[in-house]
C-alpha cells in the first residue's frame, strides 16, 4: 500500500531506487567486464534501495549518516554524484575520497556521510560521537548509522546502545536486516520522518529495524548479475522475469514492488516509469563512463593525507 | 614566575584553561588525577562545565569511539582512558577508525581528539596494569604520540593538543611521573608538537630518553659527571611529530647514544629512534647505539622481578659508560 506522501515525493524515491540498481549494476559489470578493474572483493546495495533512500529522504542535508561496507546505496541515497561514487569504487582521483577509500569505505563529507567503516559495527560508536556532538553543539542534526544485522554480535553494538541511551543521543540506529521480508519505501520514509523529528526533539535514541530480502546474486564475495540487468517492465509483467529468480524479482525487489505499487495505486502511469528509468540509466551510464575515464592518483600521492596540516 | 606543581594538576590546569578558551572542548571519561589538589581543581572544573564532561560507563570500546566520532563532528575531545592497557581494548576505534579517517577520506574528515592514558611500570601492576603501548600506537600512521616528562612539557603539550591538533592524539603520562611535582610557568602557553627539548647539555654521550625515562637519564647523567663523564640528554617529547634534527644534532656532538624507553625492547620505540640514528648518522658514530628497554617478558609482579625489569637509572648510566670507555 501506498502511504500518503505526494506523487512528486514518491517519484523523486523511485528515482534514486533505481539510479543505485542502476549505479551497482554497473560495478558487477565493472567486475565482469574488466580484468582487476575491481580490487578485491565487494559489495552491492541491490535489493535494500528503498531503506537507504527512503531514510535519507526524511533527513536533511546538516544530518549525518554513518555507513558500512555496503555504502554505494547511503552515498546515492544522501545526494551522492554516482560519477564519484563509482570513481571512488575503483579509486580514481575524482572519486569522493580520492581514490584513498575504494569500495569498502566510501566517505563524503560534504553530504554528511564524515565517515564509513567496512568494520562489522565500526561506525556504531563514531555515530554516537557525532550525535554527542549534536548535543554539545546545540544543533539540531541527528545521525543516523545504518548497520547490518551481523554488527549485533559484536560488543560496541552494546556499548554503544548503552552510551546512546544513558545520554538521550540524538541518534537513529538504523539496521538492515538483510534475510527476510521486504522493507517498503513508503513505510520506511513516514517511519524514519517521523522518528528523525522526535530525535530532533531530544527524544532519542531510537531503533529501527528494516527487513530486506536477499537479493539472489549477493551469494559469494563477488556479487554477480543472475538474471542481467533488471527489466523495469518486470515490474507489471513477472512471466518475463528468469524462473531462477523470479521469486525475488515479483515479490522481493524493493524497486519493482514500489514501480508496481505506483502505477496500480498511485496514478503513474508505465510509460512514465519508463521513461524516468530510461532517463536514469542514461545517467548511470554516464557516470559509469566518467569513472572509467577518470585517471589514477598520482603514485606519489601515495603518502598524503596521513597526518591533517602535513600535506605539503 | 612558575609554579610547583605536578603533572595531574598540570595537566587540569591546561583542560581547564582549554574548556575555558574553546567551547569545542569536551573531557570523556575520570578526572586525570587520582590524589592531591588536582582533584578539588578538577571538581570544580565539573561542576562548571557539567554537560561538557561526561563519566562513561565501563566501556572502552564504545566511549573511545565516542569521542572519535564527536571529534569528526567538530568537537575536540579529551579521553582520559586510565591505565594505558585499558586502551587495549579500545583498539579497534582507536587504530582502525580513528587513525584512518583523515586519510581515507582524501584529507577532508578531520579527528582532533586526545586519548590521555598512564602507561609503564607503576610497582605492583603486574602483567596488566604496568604497559607501554607506546610503540604500537607510534606504529600507526595517523596518530601522534606525545610522551611528556615534567608538568611544564605536560601542560604545554596538552593544550597544543585540545586546542591546536587537527590529529587523533595519544598523550602518554607515566604511573610514577603522576605526583613528581614541578615549575610550571605562569600563564597560558603551548608547546608545539614535535619539538625535542635538550635537558641537559653534555659532550661525552647522548641519552635520548622519553617519558619517565627523563629523569632517570637526568639522575645517570648526574651520576656520570661525578666520573668526569659528560652526558647529554635529549626528550623528543613527541615521537610522532618527530624532531629528528635536534636528536642528530646532539648525536653528532657526541658521537655515542644510548636511546631509552620504558616499553619492551621487540619493536620498540628505542629501537625505531636507533634505526634512525644508524641511518642518518652512522659517519658520526664512535661506537654502537645501544638501547635501554624492558626485556621481552610481560612485566612480572615480585618486586624483585620488577626491579630486574626495570629500565633504572643505573641501567642507563651502565649502557653510557660502556660506550665511553
Amino acid at each position: 500500500m501506498l502511504p500518503q506522501i505526494s506523487r512528486e515525493k514518491q517519484l523523486g524515491i523511485l528515482r534514486k531506487m533505481l539510479m543505485i540498481r542502476r549505479a551497482e549494476e554497473h560495478v558487477i559489470r565493472f567486475n565482469e567486464d574488466y580484468e582487476g578493474l575491481i580490487r578485491g572483493h565487494f559489495h552491492v546495495y541491490i535489493g535494500q534501495e528503498a531503506t537507504g533512500v527512503s531514510v535519507c529522504e526524511a533527513l536533511t542535508p546538516e544530518d549525518y549518516v554513518f555507513s558500512t561496507h555496503r555504502n554505494h546505496g547511503h552515498v546515492i541515497a544522501k545526494g551522492g554524484d554516482p560519477g564519484r561514487v563509482l570513481a571512488e569504487i575503483i579509486g580514481r582521483e575524482t572519486g569522493y575520497c580520492r581514490g584513498r577509500a575504494g569500495t569498502f569505505h566510501v566517505a563524503a563529507p560534504d553530504l554528511g556521510i564524515i565517515h564509513t567503516s567496512a568494520i562489522v559495527g565500526g561506525c556504531l560508536a563514531l555515530a554516537a560521537g557525532a550525535a554527542f556532538a549534536s548535543q554539545v553543539q546545540e544543533s539540531k542534526a541527528v545521525t543516523v548509522v545504518f548497520f547490518g544485522d551481523g554488527a549485533m554480535e559484536e560488543g560496541v553494538f552494546y556499548e554503544a546502545l548503552n552510551m546512546a541511551k544513558l545520554w538521550q543521543l540524538p541518534l537513529i540506529f538504523l539496521m538492515e536486516n538483510n534475510y527476510r521480508r521486504v522493507g517498503r519505501s513508503g513505510t520506511i520514509y513516514k517511519t524514519t520522518s517521523e522518528l528523525a523529528r522526535r530525535t530532533r526533539a531530544g527524544e532519542g535514541p531510537f531503533f529501527v529495524e528494516a527487513r530486506t530480502h536477499p537479493w539472489p546474486g549477493n551469494e559469494g564475495a563477488h556479487p554477480k548479475l543472475v538474471a542481467g540487468s533488471t527489466n523495469i517492465d518486470w515490474a507489471w509483467d513477472a512471466a518475463a522475469v528468469p524462473d531462477a529468480v523470479r521469486s525475488w524479482y515479483a515479490e522481493g525487489d524493493p524497486v519493482l514492488i514500489f514501480a508496481r505499487e505506483l502505477v496500480k495505486d498511485g496514478g503513474v502511469g508505465r510509460d512514465e516509469i519508463q521513461q524516468l528509468d530510461a532517463a536514469v540509466r542514461k545517467e548511470a551510464d554516464e557516470a559509469a563512463h566518467f569513472a572509467l575515464e577518470s585517471p589514477l592518483p598520482d603514485p606519489q600521492d601515495a603518502v598524503k593525507f596521513a597526518y591533517a596540516g602535513r600535506e605539503s | 614566575m612558575a609554579q610547583e606543581m605536578t603533572i595531574g594538576e598540570a595537566l587540569v590546569s591546561a583542560l581547564g584553561e582549554a574548556m575555558e578558551q574553546d567551547r569545542r572542548v569536551v573531557l570523556i571519561g575520570g578526572g586525570l588525577v587520582s590524589s592531591g589538589p588536582g582533584q578539588a581543581q578538577f571538581a570544580r572544573l565539573r561542576q562548571k562545565y557539567s554537560s561538557r564532561i561526561k563519566s562513561p560507563p565501563i566501556a572502552e570500546l564504545g566511549f573511545c569511539g565516542i569521542a572519535a566520532g564527536a571529534a569528526m563532528a567538530g568537537l575536540r575531545p579529551l579521553v582520559d582512558i586510565g591505565t594505558a592497557t585499558f586502551s587495549y581494548e579500545a583498539i579497534p576505534q582507536i587504530v582502525n577508525e580513528a587513525a584512518i579517517a583523515y586519510s581515507n577520506s582524501g584529507g577532508q574528515t578531520n579527528v582532533p581528539v586526545t586519548y590521555f592514558m598512564r602507561y609503564g611500570i607503576r610497582g605492583g601492576g603486574g602483567v596488566q596494569h604496568s604497559g607501554s603501548p607506546q610503540p604500537w600506537y607510534w606504529n600507526t600512521p595517523g596518530l601522534q604520540v606525545a610522551m611528556p616528562s615534567s608538568p611544564a612539557d605536560a601542560k604545554g603539550l596538552l593544550r597544543a593538543a585540545l586546542l591546536r591538533s587537527q590529529n587523533p592524539t595519544i598523550f602518554f603520562a607515566h604511573e610514577r611521573l603522576m605526583d613528581e611535582r614541578g615549575p610550571v610557568p605562569d600563564g597560558a602557553y603551548e608547546i608545539p608538537f614535535g619539538q625535542a627539548a635538550v635537558k641537559h647539555e653534555g659532550r661525552d654521550v647522548t641519552i635520548i630518553a622519553t617519558g619517565v625515562q627523563v629523569p632517570r637519564s637526568l639522575a645517570a647523567a648526574e651520576g656520570l659527571a661525578k666520573e668526569g663523564i659528560s652526558a647529554e640528554v635529549v626528550d623528543p617529547r613527541t615521537l610522532e611529530p618527530l624532531d629528528k634534527n635536534t636528536l642528530l644534532a646532539s648525536v653528532k656532538k657526541t658521537g655515542r647514544v644510548v636511546v631509552t624507553d620504558e616499553s619492551h625492547d621487540n619493536c620498540s620505540v628505542a629501537a625505531g629512534l636507533a634505526a634512525i640514528i644508524a641511518d642518518e648518522a652512522f659517519a658520526s658514530l664512535r661506537a654502537p647505539i645501544k638501547r635501554v628497554t624492558i626485556p621481552h617478558v610481560p612485566v612480572p609482579f615480585a618486586v624483585s622481578l620488577e626491579d630486574y625489569v626495570t629500565p633504572t637509572a643505573e641501567r642507563i648510566a651502565q649502557a653510557a659508560r660502556a660506550l665511553v670507555r
